[in-house]
């Protein structure tokens, strides 16, 4: 077998360097009715490269992919073109096959890139301090209200209607697990959910999102202020990434917490993960920060260089005290964000935005136009609702056969709202094309007569 | 140059050796009206924004994409990685990571697929989870597996999660769990972050769960037992099975720490060592790749008694169909204890994972845990008798070694495993498992040949005499061969900083005057 | 000289007039190595033998400081915020944790050369 490098004349030396008769002597401790004494029947035996190749590209071929089509899916994961180089530099051996920076001496361009990735982070997001990423944005947004709990000593969080239910709900199961009070508002697609009356002496935190779940825009200036007049830390969620390229940051609102999905940039959509989580806050928050941080320090020769730092706030120094349980980072797909980054620039980064936006006003417009529907936002970047004459879900289902992959509907997450089911949320980006969005909109026509 | 926040020296151009290249930070080298991605201009529009456009810079530096690829390309050659050398992290499972499974996992059938893509157009991607989940289950001989959890903390967050909610089913609270002394950090921070108060259970003399002390705090009040196996000392739990049955007899519920599942795939099955459930990595045992540190993927087996409590989303079939079951109504047999992240599961891992099974199969499979566990004891023999083995008899997929075999030298386990770095061998798990001192926790796995074991070997056994000889001080400045030498973690954690701190020069204010507006329908021209 | 007293957790305790200055002792700075991070408790807090009011960490290690003796905790060395390194430099002097006023006296401490049998016996 191909990964495996010991001959028979091998193992027969190893064994005599052992001291014993066979590989089953090794396995003496294990009780003989766990054992299994021969490679398990009915399923297969080990098969060549075009073999598996040739199995997974058959299921691969089962499904319709984004690009070939019209696609106007986002609601918490983005299409955005990675360049080419992004995947070249990422299979590099030295980066894929590496592991965590235990040892910096031999690890300094793991650490270098999460150096560049935590300062990329800070500065899209307009915080003062950034980890080296979490698994997700939805567990990002729940470690996030632990650590509200803990600097406030409180335990009731309050998430506002608004935002993604998978961050929603995952803070919920979180909250139900580990024991605290969570409470969510509903979501109103037109409404104003007056969060600042929903604040007490009580609450950790308020979570809140923009662009949020109905592609709405929101400045949470004034909310900020309501949380610290209460004690409690404002989280915001940032679903699209690519939005901070042309809108004001959370920092800049005055958010305590950031927590963002990265996977818009250097990482393709992969049917939901893995992704990459953001989280960043204010610096006098440092020590509570869940997951791996990245310092700046010297060598022995005085070079600059980099460890990772602050490490006894991690599980594995401090066990069942620790900040969160969290072991893995997602370091692969952080270094797709930040080579991803290192290309566009400042520049790169707000074209990129800009495109979005504009494609997404083109793709309103003309659905604005179709009779009976109506694009509810008055603002958004990306993506947007659309109001039907009639359900959204058997909709997409119909115009995934053309195939038309036509946004979601917000009865996926919702389903037993009766006021959301004729909302669908539509996204454009740069790889929006005109054609793509003329054949939507001639289809949506049709079937909205 | 100099660091604007620190002042430490940043190495000139003139600090290079041949390949290894000083390579200052990306922020370093921006430059005005620089991008390394072509965009056209947006086609005019009345923007949308409200009031909340950016005022200001974010502060990115503009690079090309010339000077981005070698940036990246340089930072890579100041890393090991599997591929770079023998990489024995104890615990880690540094296999080989198959170059087939990166090529499987960007078809673009499973790469460029949106999870929220209507159930008809992805019927291949779920099929994908679906066959991984049946062979998880054949390979442990469990009936259930929750798919979604992100990675190892998380499936233990998950298998923790669904004992609570069995003994909340029940009708009981129990509020403890008992966890060995040996246990990796995840396991008390897990129970500890669910409300459970962890005790630890001593080691006997023979690096296992003490039996009778474990049956002594085994009460009303326990809600589980989490144990590793093979334990983090490179051990079979021999009394797997007593263990079990005094668990099981005190009502609690037994949670295996898979971490360790390679030394033994395909050759034991772990239902019938009495778990309850298990957690596996994928990145560990089923060789998806570390890419420094992530990410990574923790699916969870589970037993009959709480199969029911499942995170939330799982696939079903329907006829021949397969679909996700979202929400809590819609969930017939299970009593789901909510979603534990977003979307569905690390599918990239998903991919990967099967595409190494499919490769391995059956067979394989077997061969692995037999090669990972000769390859283990060959080291163990090999150094016992320069090094301090704390515990006799074989070991399973990784030797331990503790800091007996240095005493008196003034050279720690550290110290040694900086000067093997010199040696051209990624070190080995160091001081842990904690209940030795100053522990070399050394898992070589199945992909390593005999000629690089007998060169690590080699070098080990080196390093040991010089160590006995007395010569501290050529340990004390090991490295001296690597990029950096030994960095200063004190100064990191006393004065942390996290950013570059510093103005780029980009001004993405410019407009560049050739860029042309979008036309969409020129394709070709 | 008031004289030194020590726990079994290398805490020490020197009374000087109705207050017990409190730390770590050069034994325990020296196995932790340099110490990044200090957690001191609260001005006013009534503590009982035992309990676990401080943490004292270096960059691989984070440990308990548990209290000497039973009493209110009037004074915090807050100079060890901005310099923690005072702990390894100074344990027995000017890196002093806390002053605890004692409930009552504690009898079961260690004396200086008790401590240092109980050291050397760690060893073997």
């Amino acid at each position: 077998m191909r990964y495996l490098p010991l001959t028979e004349a091998d193992r027969q030396a190893m064994l005599a360097k052992i001291g014993a008769a066979s590989v089953d002597e090794l396995f003496e401790d294990v009780p003989l009715s766990a054992r299994r004494d021969k490679p398990i029947a009915g399923l297969p035996n080990h098969q060549p490269e075009y073999e598996v190749e040739r199995a997974l590209a058959a299921l691969a071929a089962k499904n319709v992919s984004a690009g070939s089509c019209p696609f106007f899916i986002g609601a918490g994961a983005y299409r955005h073109h990675v360049p080419a180089s992004v995947d070249h530099l990422l299979l590099r051996g030295e980066f894929l096959t590496s592991y965590t920076p235990y040892q910096p001496e031999v690890s300094q361009g793991t650490l270098q890139y999460l150096f560049e990735f935590q300062t990329q982070v800070a500065r899209l997001t307009g915080m003062e301090i950034a980890n080296a990423s979490m698994y997700d944005g939805p567990t990002a947004a729940a470690e996030a209200v632990l650590m509200a709990n803990r600097v406030t000593g409180r335990n009731r969080a309050v998430v506002a209607g608004h935002v993604h239910p998978h961050y929603r709900e995952t803070i919920e199961t979180m909250a139900r697990t580990t024991e605290f009070m969570c409470e969510a508002g509903t979501p109103q697609p037109q409404g104003n959910e007056k969060l600042a009356d929903q604040l007490d002496e009580e609450t950790s935190c308020l979570v809140v999102q923009t662009p949020d779940l109905f592609g709405r825009l929101h400045d949470f200036t004034a909310l900020a202020k309501a949380c610290e007049e209460q004690g409690a830390l404002l989280i915001v969620v940032v679903t699209e990434i690519v939005s901070l390229g042309l809108l004001k940051p959370p920092g800049a609102m005055g958010a305590d917490i950031v927590v963002a999905e990265g996977q818009g940039l250097g990482n393709g959509l992969n049917f939901g993960g893995p992704y990459v989580g953001l989280f960043a806050c204010k610096e006098k928050y440092i020590r509570q920060m869940p997951g791996r941080l990245c310092g700046e320090t010297v060598d022995t020769e005085g070079k600059r260089g980099f460890v990772l730092t602050l490490s006894t706030r991690e599980q594995h120094i401090r066990r069942e005290k620790a900040t969160s349980n969290i072991c893995t980072n997602s370091g692969l797909c952080a270094l797709g964000f930040t080579i991803h980054l290192s290309l566009l620039g400042e520049k790169g980064l707000t074209r990129l935005a800009e495109l979005n936006h504009a494609k997404a006003v083109q793709l309103a417009e003309r659905l604005a136009s179709i009779p009976n529907c109506k694009v509810l936002n008055d603002t958004f970047f990306n993506e947007f609702t659309l109001q039907l004459p009639k359900p959204a879900a058997p909709l997409v289902d119909e115009l995934a056969k053309r195939p038309i992959l036509a946004g979601v509907p917000v009865s996926r997450f919702y389903p037993h709202d009766k006021s959301l089911a004729n909302l669908l949320l539509v996204t454009a980006t740069e790889l929006t094309t005109e054609g793509d969005i003329d054949t939507f909109a001639k289809s949506l026509t049709e079937a909205c007569r | 140059m100099t660091d604007k926040t620190t002042g430490a020296a940043v190495a000139a151009m003139h600090d290079n050796k041949a390949l290894q290249i000083e390579e200052p930070l990306i922020f370093e080298q921006g430059a005005k009206g620089r991008s390394g991605v072509d965009l056209p201009a947006p086609r005019q529009h009345t923007a949308r924004l409200g009031k909340l456009r950016r005022e200001g810079k974010i502060g990115l530096p503009g690079l090309s994409e010339p000077q981005v690829v070698r940036h990246y390309t340089r930072l890579s050659q100041k890393n090991f990685g599997i591929d770079s050398a023998f990489y024995p992290l104890g615990s880690c499972t540094m296999k080989h990571n198959p170059r087939l499974n990166e090529k499987v996992a960007r078809m673009p059938g499973f790469a460029d697929l949106h999870p929220l893509q209507p159930a008809s157009t992805i019927q291949g991607a779920l099929e994908v989870i679906d066959r991984l989940a049946y062979w998880l289950k054949t390979l442990t001989g469990m009936p259930a597996v929750a798919m979604s959890p992100g990675a190892g903390a998380h499936g233990e967050f998950c298998g923790m999660a669904a004992i609570k909610a069995a003994l909340a089913a029940r009708g009981e609270s129990r509020r403890k769990v008992l966890v060995p002394e040996s246990a990796h950090g995840t396991n008390p921070a897990t129970a500890a972050a669910l409300g459970f108060t962890v005790e630890t259970i001593p080691a006997n003399k023979r690096g296992r769960v003490d039996l009778d002390i474990l049956k002594s705090k085994l009460g009303p009040d326990v809600a589980a037992l989490m144990l590793t196996n093979p334990n983090t000392c490179g051990l079979f739990e021999y009394d797997m099975l007593a263990i079990a049955e005094a668990v099981h007899q005190a009502g609690a519920y037994f949670y295996c720490d898979g971490a360790n599942f390679n030394a033994i795939v395909g050759r034991v099955r772990p239902s019938d060592l009495g778990i309850d459930v298990m957690h596996i990595n994928l990145h560990k045992t089923f060789s998806t790749p570390h890419g420094g540190g992530g990410p990574g993927a923790g699916p969870v087996v589970l037993a009959e008694s709480l199969a029911p409590f499942v995170p939330l989303p799982y696939i079903v079939r329907d006829g021949k169909n397969l679909r996700l079951v979202e929400h809590v109504a819609d969930a017939k047999d299970c009593k789901p204890f909510g979603r534990i992240k977003g979307f569905h599961g690390q599918m990239g891992m998903f991919t990967r994972a099967l595409a190494y099974i499919l490769s391995h199969g059956a067979d394989g499979l077997w061969q692995v845990a037999s090669d990972a566990v000769l390859n283990a004891n060959y080291i163990l023999a090999s150094l016992k008798d320069v090094m301090s083995a704390p515990f006799d008899g074989p070991c399973m997929h990784e030797a331990l070694f503790d800091d007996r075999f240095l005493k008196d030298t003034g050279v720690s386990t550290a110290d040694v495993a900086k000067a093997l770095i010199d040696r051209g061998f990624h070190p080995m798990t160091m001081y842990f498992p904690l209940v030795v001192h100053g522990a070399f926790l050394i898992e070589p796995t199945e992909t390593e040949s005999k000629e690089t074991l007998d060169a690590f070997i080699g070098a080990m056994r080196d390093l040991a005499a010089e160590a006995k000889k007395g010569n501290a001080e050529f340990f004390k400045q090991a490295p001296r061969f690597t990029p950096r030498r030994r960095l200063d973690e004190t100064r990191a954690a006393r004065q942390p900083v996290l950013k570059w701190t510093g103005d780029v020069e980009d001004n993405a204010g410019e407009e560049p005057a050739d860029e042309e507006p979008e036309r969409g329908r020129r394709a070709l021209g | 000289m008031p004289q030194v007293k020590y726990t079994k957790e290398h805490e020490w305790a020197r009374v000087e007039g109705d207050v017990a200055i409190c730390g770590i002792s050069d034994y325990a700075q020296k196995a932790l190595g340099d110490v990044v991070y200090v957690e001191l408790p609260k001005v006013g807090k009534q503590v009982k033998q035992g309990d676990a009011i401080a943490v004292v960490e270096s960059a691989k290690a984070a440990s308990e400081v548990y209290a000497p003796l039973t009493g209110e905790v009037v004074a915090v060395n807050d100079v060890l915020n901005k310099e923690p390194g005072k702990v390894n430099s100074g344990a027995m002097g000017d890196g002093w944790f806390f002053k605890i006023k004692p409930a009552a006296p504690a009898n079961d401490l260690m004396d200086e050369s008790t401590y240092q049998n109980y050291i050397k016996g760690l060893h073997s």
